[in-house]
């Protein structure tokens, strides 16, 4: 088996048999079975952070938000990678992109009302003295 | 051998990635790209817009958080041994969908009934969870009507869950199929879209149990 195959076999819904005789399949299946199984483990990993994150006086307790943002972050990144297989492979690089298109979309619509909601909460003139201004 | 002919007969690229790069590198050469990277590659772009419309959610819930009108805070509500075993239910859940794309890749009409039995399952049981959560909720007078806080949680939350139930429903779909109509190049190419569609539904959970519920229960003076 070519390392150029070795490279492209990253878990293919439905792929037919490849070339090279079933010991190599076998050992191909095995290595998709163990990059799940990693998966699978880092996300155990990260959500059991994430909880400790709440509780625990380990980290600054400000920054327990943070934390936990970056915490599902990662996890999101995690199962990018082990579930759905969007790599840095030169052949990815369409789907890589337009995730990356969407990620700056979402950041825009999370932050971006944040920021403006925060904005006009900070300027507008509390309920009881407009009532106050109108009487 | 024309490759047109080729493509209706047994969609030859699959699993073939040396034929696949002969036809299209991906460096703007050759193509038209084999048809399970073009339908992946939809369904994609389709999950981002999704990814989109559930940060307007996001947003909307991030903005009304302290809108509690009086009515019970995020604190009060929400128990975290619930959004736990959600968690837990619904990343299985995604692991054994991955295990079936793999049986499905190896043609075992066994193992990928059983591994879409157990996704199933594991799913059902989260939208159990979540109803009861949810119910109990309402039971407590914290319907989505109390407060805008609370209508922008359960707009949240319930387009999660209805994205979830229609993933089952495709989910028993795609089991009939492999039943009745084997591994089916066709077939194949929409089990390719719902794995794609189940593992987003769960990256789309991590963001939930994470900001919503976890930042949710942290003490007031530790939020911004």
């Amino acid at each position: 088996m070519s390392n150029e195959f070795e490279y492209d076999a990253g878990s293919y819904v439905g792929s037919d048999r490849v070339p090279g005789g079933p010991t190599e399949e076998g050992s191909g299946l095995r290595r998709e079975v163990r990059g799940y199984l990693l998966g699978l483990a880092l996300a155990v990993v990260l959500t059991i952070a994430s909880f400790w994150a709440v509780e625990t006086h380990a980290i600054y307790r400000p920054g327990a938000a943070v934390a936990l943002l970056v915490l599902a972050v990662a996890q999101m990144g995690i199962h990018l990678v082990f579930f759905l297989h969007i790599t840095t492979d030169p052949d990815n690089a369409n789907n890589s992109l337009a995730l990356a298109f969407g990620a700056l979309i979402v950041c825009l619509v999370v932050f971006g009302s944040l920021w403006v909601m925060s904005h006009l909460n900070h300027n507008m003139v509390p309920l009881h003295q407009l009532m106050q201004m109108q009487s | 051998m024309s490759t047109s002919a080729l493509h209706l007969a047994q969609d030859p690229s699959f699993g073939s990635p040396q034929l696949a790069r002969h036809e299209a590198s991906g460096h703007g050469e050759g193509g038209p790209a084999p048809k399970r990277i073009v339908v992946g590659y939809g369904f994609w772009i389709f999950l981002l817009s999704d990814v989109i419309m559930f940060s307007a959610f996001f947003a909307t819930y991030a903005v009304l958080f302290k809108s509690t009108a009086g009515g019970p805070s995020a604190r009060e509500l929400f128990d975290l041994h619930n959004t736990a075993t959600e968690t837990a239910c619904l990343l299985a859940s995604s692991f054994a969908c991955g295990m079936a794309s793999l049986a499905v890749g190896q043609r075992s009409q066994k193992w990928t009934q059983v591994a879409l039995l157990v996704t199933g399952l594991l799913g059902f049981a989260f939208l159990v969870l979540e109803a009861r959560e949810f119910s109990g909720f309402v039971a407590r007078g914290a319907g989505p009507g109390r407060s805008a806080f609370l209508s922008s949680f359960f707009t949240l939350v319930g387009c999660h869950g209805v994205h979830v139930s229609a993933g089952l429903l495709w989910l028993g779909t795609m089991m009939a199929q492999f039943y009745a109509k084997g591994f089916r190049v066709d077939i194949r190419h929409r089990f390719l879209c719902f794995s794609l569609f189940w593992h987003a539904l769960d990256i789309i959970w991590v963001a939930i149990f994470s900001l919503v519920y976890l930042v949710g229960t942290l003490p007031p003076e530790l939020l911004p």
